[in-house]
């Protein structure tokens, strides 16, 4: 099938509607309003509702409706809309509703700018909702990965009854590239015998987060303490580039880690052993990546769009057992390719290794 | 090869949809493609601009802060990115409506008079596919037979009438360059 060039922010939302989703709720902000805009013509045409809401607050809250109803649904904005969703995140979480949010990270804290940023890493993996909960996230770095990924998103929510974030940034929403979209499959959503569809003469379906007896909401946090943990073990995905006899590694997700290749190339040229991890999954942050490189690598070198978020998921993944380093650009600045080069050759080699 | 072309003049000037067609003609060729418009707090009438990166291998930053070529269409626009052109670059101004040189001396500089080959041509929209045409003359980054395709898969069925005005002002374009040699400033 013919390629087709498409937008990030476009991209996400053809992808949501071939996985299956039919409900979008929203509001408008930079850098991902081509999206709603997207979808606003798109869901109509295979018979889903586009809504506007009122508020990012109204929007997160018709997405816990929705889902409870048993629909596949979605939203999307970027840092200070998802602040203001974090309630319902942590809502969503503590009923078991699946469901994904898209956050096209924009440069923080407070209102900000509309320029690309990671920022957000913190948010989306600790849980910016309160109480123990956790939010599957998924980084895509190329317009073609979003279309897959959102299918996995979808999947992954069903399959856990879990909100899925997917995190992006105004670069890869904004962005063309070419895309395969492959044939439109006839996608059969799981049957969701807990939503609240009516009694139907059988037992009363209520999707709730409160559990008013401190004995039962410990049970309620163990079980899906479990639930994590089973994430946790099966769902951390990650790609490796040239890892091969890597002293040094760099690590890095989305937009920056395409930085990071061109980085690692000019780096092999000239002879310097670079290799890189690249996080598809943000949570579970796959640990797994790094326990076949203990005592074979000197550091690593993790580059980001923040003054450093995931680096402290490298440092719990790597233990004390390597040096691990920090290199980033904030506020809507990005690492440029030849900046990160000589970060690396600083430490290539270099006493602390 | 790899081309990071930056495209830059005042919204309205087709700037965004000239970088897209070329996006689309070196996807048709079969080149890795990635194009990315500047979305800062612009307003009509403002400037805009895009990058466009055209390349053999996978393109690692989308963003285009050290073009390899550079399209103006305005004066702002020549003022503001000049200096970012690579050494050894390539710089195409829209001399119908910018009244200055450029100044830099490592690069090469075409000055076309963009607005009024077009207004020759009958209209003055084509302005952007001059320009485009003498870019593709200059670099070979793509064919001036993808972009006829890119517009014909691009353009709806009612459009396509506007095909062979856009096809001569690409050939325009490329024929003034031919016959033109690259003038160095200073």
């Amino acid at each position: 099938m013919a390629k087709v060039l498409m937008k990030g922010n476009e991209a996400i939302g053809e992808g949501a509607v071939r996985a299956g989703c039919r409900y979008f709720f929203g509001y408008p902000i930079t850098p991902q309003s081509e999206l709603p805009h997207y979808l606003a013509k798109r869901l109509p045409e295979v018979g889903g509702v586009y809504l506007q809401s009122e508020s990012e607050t109204a929007a997160i809250n018709m997405v816990y409706g929705a889902a409870g109803a048993g629909a596949r649904v979605m939203t999307s904005s970027s840092g200070p809309g998802i602040s203001l969703m974090q309630e319902g995140i942590s809502y969503l979480a503590g009923a078991e509703l699946p469901c994904v949010i898209v956050n096209m990270i924009r440069g923080g804290p407070g209102l900000g700018n509309i320029a690309p940023a990671q920022s957000d890493y913190f948010q989306a993996t600790r849980g910016g909702g309160h109480g123990d909960y956790r939010v599957i996230v998924l980084a895509p770095a190329s317009v073609q990965e979003i279309i897959d990924l959102m299918r996995l998103a979808f999947d992954l929510a069903d399959r856990y009854r879990n909100p899925v974030m997917v995190a992006g940034d105004g670069i890869l929403g904004q962005m063309m590239e070419p895309v395969e979209l492959g044939e439109e499959e006839d996608v059969q959503i799981p049957p969701r015998p807990w939503a609240a569809t009516g009694r139907m003469g059988g037992e009363k379906k209520l999707i709730n987060s409160l559990y008013i007896v401190p004995e039962e909401l410990e049970q309620h946090n163990l079980k899906l303490a479990r639930k994590y943990a089973l994430i946790a073990s099966k769902e951390q995905r990650w790609e490796e580039y040239r890892l091969d006899g890597a002293r040094l590694v760099l690590v890095a997700f989305g937009t920056v880690a395409r930085i990071c290749k061109a980085v690692v190339d000019r780096c092999r040229e000239e002879g310097l052993a670079v290799g890189l991890i690249r996080p598809i999954t943000l949570w579970p942050y796959p640990q797994k990546a790094f326990e076949p490189l203990m005592g074979k690598v000197d550091s690593f070198l993790v580059v980001e769009m923040s003054l450093g978020q995931m680096v402290e998921d490298v440092r719990l993944a790597v233990n004390g057992r390597h040096p691990v380093h920090f290199y980033g650009r904030c506020g809507g600045m990005l690492p440029v390719a030849a900046d990160v080069v000589q970060e690396v050759k600083k430490l290539y080699g270099g006493e602390g290794n | 090869m790899y081309e990071a072309i930056l495209i830059a003049g005042f919204g309205g000037q087709g700037v965004l949809s000239t970088g897209q067609l070329l996006a689309y003609a070196g996807m048709l060729e079969g080149k890795h493609v990635s194009w990315i418009p500047s979305y800062g707090p612009e307003m009509r009438g403002g400037t805009a601009n895009c990058g466009v990166t055209i390349s053999d291998s996978p393109i690692s930053s989308p963003v285009v802060s050290e073009p390899t070529s550079l399209i103006v269409m305005n004066r702002p626009s020549l003022e503001k990115f000049e200096e970012s052109v690579v050494p050894g670059g390539l710089l195409l101004v829209n001399s119908s409506l910018i009244d200055i040189k450029a100044t830099r001396k490592d690069i090469r500089v075409y000055y076309i008079p963009a607005n009024e080959l077009a207004e020759e041509l009958g209209d003055a929209r084509v302005a952007g596919n001059v320009i485009l045409g003498a870019l593709l003359e200059l670099t070979g980054v793509v064919s001036l037979d993808a972009v006829e395709k890119s517009l014909r898969e691009v353009l709806p069925a009612h459009r396509h009438k506007l095909i062979p005005l856009n096809r001569r002002a690409l050939e325009t374009g490329a024929a003034l360059v031919r016959r033109s040699t690259a003038v160095r400033a200073g």
